[in-house]
């Protein structure tokens, strides 16, 4: 009988191992706002992923420190480390969802659209700021997904609006232009193409793709020797990570003129032109948030978290760098998403829903963004049911040297040309998706 | 005391000749399987099972796809990611042409398609060993891996570029897409990955195993038995990939839901090979173990901190999770350069001879 009792403890221990591991480690607890923050300070893209880290949660640490929370109710962060990798956050995904997590920002393209069908099964919204699937800004396919304040579909048409101004004025001088388009060859860098194939049958310009793989980022010589044979008149790239400075530092070696090459706004981080040196001066990138410490909102970030050393920003100068800069919009848009959900439902402590609503009534004035220190930090921002991401005004900014300068106004993408690309490739996605949920929440005003 | 043979008579050659001779072995692999299909389902968490053993399950059938070829034939290869993501677009083409068919069905086919790609790719095997063939399969990693990004037509001309999956079902059960419950998952994979090690361990016994490591071992002298190279090495190539095709499915489909080619890298290739390496060249139990300690364990220490308590943020305990995998890699590979199948096979041996080892 030795075998059946060795048999019988055998499963004892097992279940008994199994049953401690089930146990979720932390339970949230009652009266907090939990956000996990999906964070990449390690791997290849740490370059870009820790300054943005820190402003998310420096933000958010800064209310619970000046306000006590938002309404009297303390936030929660919890940073999962996902090394921007795909498998690690949906691990991460995965292990904060039992919490009651209010929203999830992935911070990657690859990690975004594995959570947009997540998201509207398990009820927990998501907002992917400025990235991830363009056509989830629109609302009715997607309630789930917040793409604010823009989609790459209008930061692609704003360069080539912005490109058009350069060049006089008038869309038709882009005609017999050679335009050239680096992109990290992956989700987040394809996104833009076709509207570009669109705009380069429409405005009558040659597009030249140069593709650079994820595992070659940091060496894109082949690229730009193609680019120095091409010679576009204007360069756009999409990069992220180590990319981005490997390719500023590649044009400026090939002498590309500099004012012609044009990121996107995550193209535009500090560390991003900077090893460049003075050959990186002139870079320009989109953005649509304010950089440098001149905000109150920032100073009260400097007083009440950095400087009782709460954050972990590696120096002050750091402070209120584009990126991290990126981080404290991100968290403001939450934070502003849970008042908006507090003053609708009239509860404290919300949850997952009504954030998701809170999101959709987010209406962000001028009014407020002073109130909250944010004059000029940002354009002012409105959500509805229909549009999650708004398509809102961006501006163009130019690298000195030392720091970025804003070298145009505020202007508006090409809306009357993305929205029906949007609607468009939403249904597709839907139709590709079937069975896809029917939006079933009720559109809250 | 309690792993001993003693009194165990074998009467027949089918009890000679079984897989578990022991009967502490068979009643061990009962307990095993009953925790597996039967505990873990009834306790576990759902991410427990999504985020652990989803994943290990996947990863153990790709060891052993991997270690069929590697341990068992003695070809040395870095295109299992590759070959992962054959299975996986090939299943996703399947799946959207023929959406009403039984996804389980489309995951198991996908294999043939890996083992076809897989065959072309064992070609050169036939004139050329060791590093040099593992060059030549890294030409597959690279030419499968551009041919994913390149092809719009096997990812269905979706403008991100990746595979995303839609709800499918099998006997009426959603398995695939957001809405497919963790266990009815869980229960797939395991079904999968037990029916194919079961399938792998009779294989690798009969002739096809036997010659496989004739190949493995010397074969010139195989060749004058009469084992023809070029067809067992194909063959070897052709089920090793069918595995890693049906795992590079199940990856997609059963665990993550969508995936970048990026997915499929040389990374993948190079995680499985450490498993492979770690769990023990030639052993169907090691092909478990390496995943356990590859895949399990970094989850596992990531979970420490915050169970204890301590105040360490995320990266710092990603950096440090790097630095103990890695020092126990090296530790492992320097007290038992054979992996963790033969320590378990040292421990056995130790355990039938108890009290008196030697």
């Amino acid at each position: 009988m030795t075998s059946t009792r060795t048999a019988l403890a055998g499963m004892a221990i097992a279940a008994v191992a199994f049953t401690g591991l089930a146990t979720p480690a932390a339970q949230a607890q009652d009266g907090e706002l939990f956000i996990p923050l999906l964070t990449y300070r390690t791997g290849p893209f740490a370059g870009s992923g820790i300054p943005i880290a820190n402003g998310m949660a420096d933000y958010l640490t800064m209310l619970n420190e000046r306000d006590g929370g938002i309404g009297g109710v303390k936030i929660r962060i919890e940073e999962c480390e996902t090394g921007y990798n795909t498998q690690k956050g949906v691990e991460c995904y995965e292990s904060t969802k039992a919490n009651d997590p209010l929203i999830y920002n992935p911070y990657s393209t690859g990690i975004t659209l594995q959570l947009i069908p997540k998201a509207s099964v398990d009820n927990i919204p998501v907002l992917s700021m400025a990235y991830g699937l363009s056509a989830a800004a629109d609302g009715n396919l997607f309630p789930w997904v917040f793409n604010p304040p823009d989609t790459y579909w209008d930061g692609a048409s704003a360069i080539i609006k912005y490109i058009a101004e350069q060049e006089g004025g008038d869309l038709s001088n882009l005609d017999g232009k050679k335009i050239g388009y680096i992109f990290l060859d992956a989700g987040y860098g394809r996104e833009p193409i076709p509207l570009l194939e669109q705009f380069a049958k429409d405005y009558g310009f040659t597009l030249t793709q140069y593709p650079v793989p994820a595992d070659q980022m940091q060496n894109q010589s082949s690229q730009w020797l193609n680019v120095r044979r091409d010679r576009p008149d204007y360069m756009i790239m999409w990069g992220w990570g180590a990319m981005n400075p490997t390719a500023v530092k590649e044009a400026a070696k090939i002498r590309y003129p500099m004012d012609k090459f044009i990121g996107v706004w995550w193209s535009g981080g500090e560390d991003d032109a900077r090893p460049a040196g003075d050959g990186g001066k002139g870079f320009k990138t989109l953005n649509f948030n304010g950089v440098g410490q001149d905000f109150p909102v920032i100073q009260d970030i400097l007083t009440h978290v950095v400087e009782p050393g709460k954050s972990q920003v590696s120096e002050t100068a750091r402070v209120g760098e584009n990126l991290y800069n990126r981080g404290v919009m991100n968290s403001f848009l939450m934070a502003e998403a849970i008042r908006t959900a507090q003053e609708m439902t009239g509860k404290k402590v919300i949850d997952a829903a009504d954030m998701r609503a809170g999101m959709e009534n987010l209406n962000i004035t001028e009014e407020r963004l002073k109130e909250a220190g944010m004059e000029g930090f940002m354009a002012p921002l409105k959500l509805t049911c229909a549009d999650h991401s708004g398509e809102n005004d961006v501006y163009v900014q130019q690298w000195n040297g030392e720091t970025w300068e804003k070298v145009s106004d505020w202007f508006s993408p090409m809306k009357d040309v993305v929205r029906p690309m949007l609607v468009k490739a939403a249904e597709e996605y839907v139709a590709s998706n079937q069975p896809w949920p029917e939006r079933s929440e009720p559109c809250a005003q | 005391m309690l792993y001993r043979e003693a009194g165990q008579y074998k009467t027949s050659y089918a009890a000679d000749m079984a897989v578990f001779p022991i009967r502490q072995d068979r009643i061990g692999i009962a307990v095993m399987l009953a925790v597996a299909f039967v505990a873990i389902p009834l306790v576990a968490s759902p991410f427990f099972l999504a985020s652990i053993m989803i994943p290990f399950l996947i990863f153990t059938l790709a060891t052993i796809g991997l270690n069929i070829l590697t341990g068992y034939c003695g070809q040395l290869s870095l295109g299992t990611g590759a070959f992962m993501g054959v299975g996986a677009y090939a299943c996703y083409k399947l799946t959207s042409i023929f959406p009403e068919t039984n996804i389980l069905v489309w995951i198991l086919a996908s294999g043939i398609f890996s083992a076809a790609i897989g065959v072309v790719f064992g070609l050169p095997s036939l004139r050329i060993k060791g590093f040099y063939l593992a060059v030549a399969t890294l030409a597959a990693q690279f030419f499968l891996e551009w041919a994913f990004i390149r092809i719009p037509w096997l990812y269905n001309y979706n403008a991100s570029g990746a595979i995303e999956v839609s709800t499918r079902t099998a006997f009426g059960v959603v398995l695939t897409g957001p809405t497919a419950g963790t266990v009815e998952r869980y229960f797939a994979v395991l079904a999968i990955v037990v029916l194919m090690t079961w399938v792998a361990s009779n294989l690798l016994r009969g002739w096809v195993g036997r010659s496989f490591m004739m190949i493995r071992d010397m074969d010139i002298a195989a060749e004058l038995i009469g084992v023809r190279p070029l067809r067992t090495k194909l063959l070897a190539f052709a089920v090793s990939s069918f595995y890693c095709g049906v795992a590079g499915a199940m990856m997609v489909f059963f665990w993550l839901g969508a995936a970048e080619p990026s997915a499929f890298s040389i990374n993948l290739s190079f995680q499985i090979l450490f498993m492979v390496i770690l769990g023990g060249l030639g052993s169907l139990i090691g092909s478990y173990m390496g995943a356990a300690f590859i895949w399990i364990l970094p989850v596992l220490i990531r979970m420490v901190p915050e169970a204890l308590g301590l105040p360490i943020e995320a990266a710092t305990v990603e950096h440090i999770n790097f630095v103990i995998i890695g020092a126990l890699i090296i530790f492992i590979l320097i007290v038992e350069p054979h992996g963790l199948a033969r320590m378990w096979q040292i421990i056995k041996q130790k355990l039938r001879v108890w009290p008196f080892p030697y």
